[in-house]
């Protein structure tokens, strides 16, 4: 009997959702409105993400060292430095490699390159590369590293000086838009998601709201509640799915046009991203439009099923 | 079978649509109600389906108590008893034989039963060429038609039809009453409502009349059963 009726539950929502027409288009278009909505608001922090990213990536602390500074000490510093929470990676640079480095990097500068050579030692100091975990972090690093803390005073002799506030106006500007964009992010993410939902409430509300009638007819046949709600709620997962699927397809050439404008832009590559995560996505749209439209469904209906 | 105890029904806005009313039906009786509109016709009516509470009294059918009923009793009872309205009240997106296949989907009837019955009861009431149409293809008389199949597809014990005829032309009236007739003859309980006497004089059955809530008249027809 229970597959019986789920059947006819199934079929019964199926001729409904196609019968009823133009109301089913406009819930669908409704309901992909909502899911393309929530696509570009995916896509928006995937960008995000990837640019903020990259910007925290470029941005780190240099220490240099005196040309007198032991290997051992910097390495017992770097030691040190790599087990503080704060710190993602370091980079340590020799002095020989300093030279290496500093000599291509002027490699068609003669001139230089002749004066290096006139000097009998390295003027180059050993250097310290620091990557914070977060850019906010750089300046606890530096105080560590600079001020009056006892790991400075022991160093003292051998750190020639830290790049740090040279940077310090970048790396605070940063760290306020990174802060920024985010917030402003989850801000759009939540209202523009709220505002969807809502009016794809509203329609299928509506689209019940025409069907009230039939209920009421239902309910005097002797129907049971299960049997009335039923192929709404079927009706609800059709238009869920199919705006799910037109939402994809809707983001296939709509990320490939945007392509290069976005690489250039953001540097991230959309259609990459869309193809490289088409199932979760669609798994993602599936799930929110299904759940929304059979839930808005079954509210809609309980309505007209009290008494 | 159906017995009203003392019942009054006043609505929010203190509009009183029945007074006092004491009234027993009988199984296997044919039953019209007359009386102008608003007399209180339809709201007794729909205190047997419990679409309406009574405001002091009860409704009982055989020994149940309609009003105090559960979801799943209420549900129940609704299967025993077949129901025609003056609007027909089909439903618009299911064509004749799926508004038939639903009232017995409904009542869990299996899709084998479903297949014999409603060509049959599409017979009955002379609907055989309309199988596929939808509601808005057919004309007054065929939509009612339609809608007495419904309601007697499942063998109730019971049909009301309120006002069945009202947007009827003489024609399909006499149509309409002819097969309720035949309905009641077959044993099932007839309850019919009107404000057209006419109608029901031609029956010589048992014949209530309402008046602003009040039972004033109650003739027992030469056919009627004892």
């Amino acid at each position: 009997m229970f597959w019986v009726s789920t059947k006819r539950i199934f079929r019964s929502g199926y001729i409904n959702f196609k019968r009823n027409g133009i109301v089913s288009l406009a819930s669908v278009l409704m309901m992909t409105i909502t899911l393309c909505v929530l696509a570009s608001l995916i896509f928006l922090q995937a960008a995000l993400d990837f640019s903020l990213g990259q910007i925290k990536d470029n941005v780190d602390i240099t220490v240099y060292f005196s040309t007198s500074a032991s290997e051992s000490k910097i390495l017992s510093l770097k030691n040190t430095i790599e087990k503080l929470p704060e710190v993602a990676a370091t980079e340590y640079i020799e002095r020989e490699q300093s030279l290496a480095l500093f000599k291509e990097r002027h490699a068609n500068d003669f001139l230089t390159l002749q004066a290096l050579d006139e000097l009998d030692d390295n003027p180059l100091g050993a250097t310290l590369t620091i990557k914070a975990k977060d850019p906010s972090q750089y300046e606890t690093i530096s105080n560590l590293l600079d001020g009056e803390s006892d790991l400075a005073k022991e160093n003292a002799s051998i750190i020639d000086r830290i790049n740090y506030h040279q940077n310090k106006v970048v790396i605070d500007r940063l760290n306020g838009l990174v802060a920024g964009t985010e917030r402003l992010g989850v801000a759009i993410t939540i209202a523009l998601a709220l505002v969807s939902m809502l009016i794809t409430f509203i329609t299928i509300r509506l689209t019940i709201y025409i069907a009230r009638e039939e209920i009421s007819v239902m309910r005097l046949v002797g129907a049971a509640n299960r049997y009335i709600n039923g192929p709404f709620i079927v009706e609800g997962i059709i238009c869920g799915v199919i705006a799910a699927a037109l939402t994809m397809l809707i983001y296939w050439p709509v990320t490939y046009v945007l392509h290069d404008t976005l690489v250039g832009f953001l540097g991230i590559d959309l259609f990459d991203y869309f193809t490289s995560n088409l199932f979760q996505l669609f798994g993602l749209l599936l799930l929110t439009g299904v759940i929304m439209s059979s839930i808005a469904s079954s509210i809609a209906v309980r309505r007209y099923l009290r008494k | 079978m159906i017995y009203f105890n003392n019942v009054s029904k006043v609505y929010p806005n203190s509009v009183l649509s029945l007074e006092d009313i004491n009234l027993s039906i009988g199984q296997g009786e044919f039953v019209s109600i007359v009386g102008h509109s608003g007399a209180g016709k339809t709201t007794l009516t729909k205190l047997i389906l419990a679409e309406e509470k009574p405001t002091t009294g009860s409704v009982f059918y055989h020994s149940l108590d309609i009003h105090t009923l559960g979801h799943d009793a209420m549900i129940n009872l609704r299967r025993r008893i077949g129901i025609v309205f003056q609007d027909f009240r089909l439903l618009p997106n299911k064509t004749a034989y799926e508004n038939i296949a639903f009232a017995m989907e409904a009542v869990g009837k299996t899709d084998e039963e479903i297949a014999s019955d409603v060509p049959h009861v599409l017979e009955l009431v002379d609907l055989s060429n309309r199988v596929y149409h939808f509601p808005h293809q057919m004309s007054g008389g065929e939509k009612q038609r339609l809608a007495i199949a419904r309601a007697i597809i499942n063998q109730p014990e019971l049909i009301i039809a309120d006002e069945p005829t009202g947007n009827l032309d003489p024609v399909n009236t006499l149509e309409v009453i002819q097969i309720l007739k035949k309905i009641n003859d077959l044993g099932t309980t007839v309850i019919l409502t009107t404000h057209n006497k006419d109608v029901i004089n031609a029956l010589g059955k048992r014949v209530i009349t309402l008046e602003k809530g009040k039972i004033i008249k109650d003739e027992k027809g030469k056919h009627s059963p004892k």
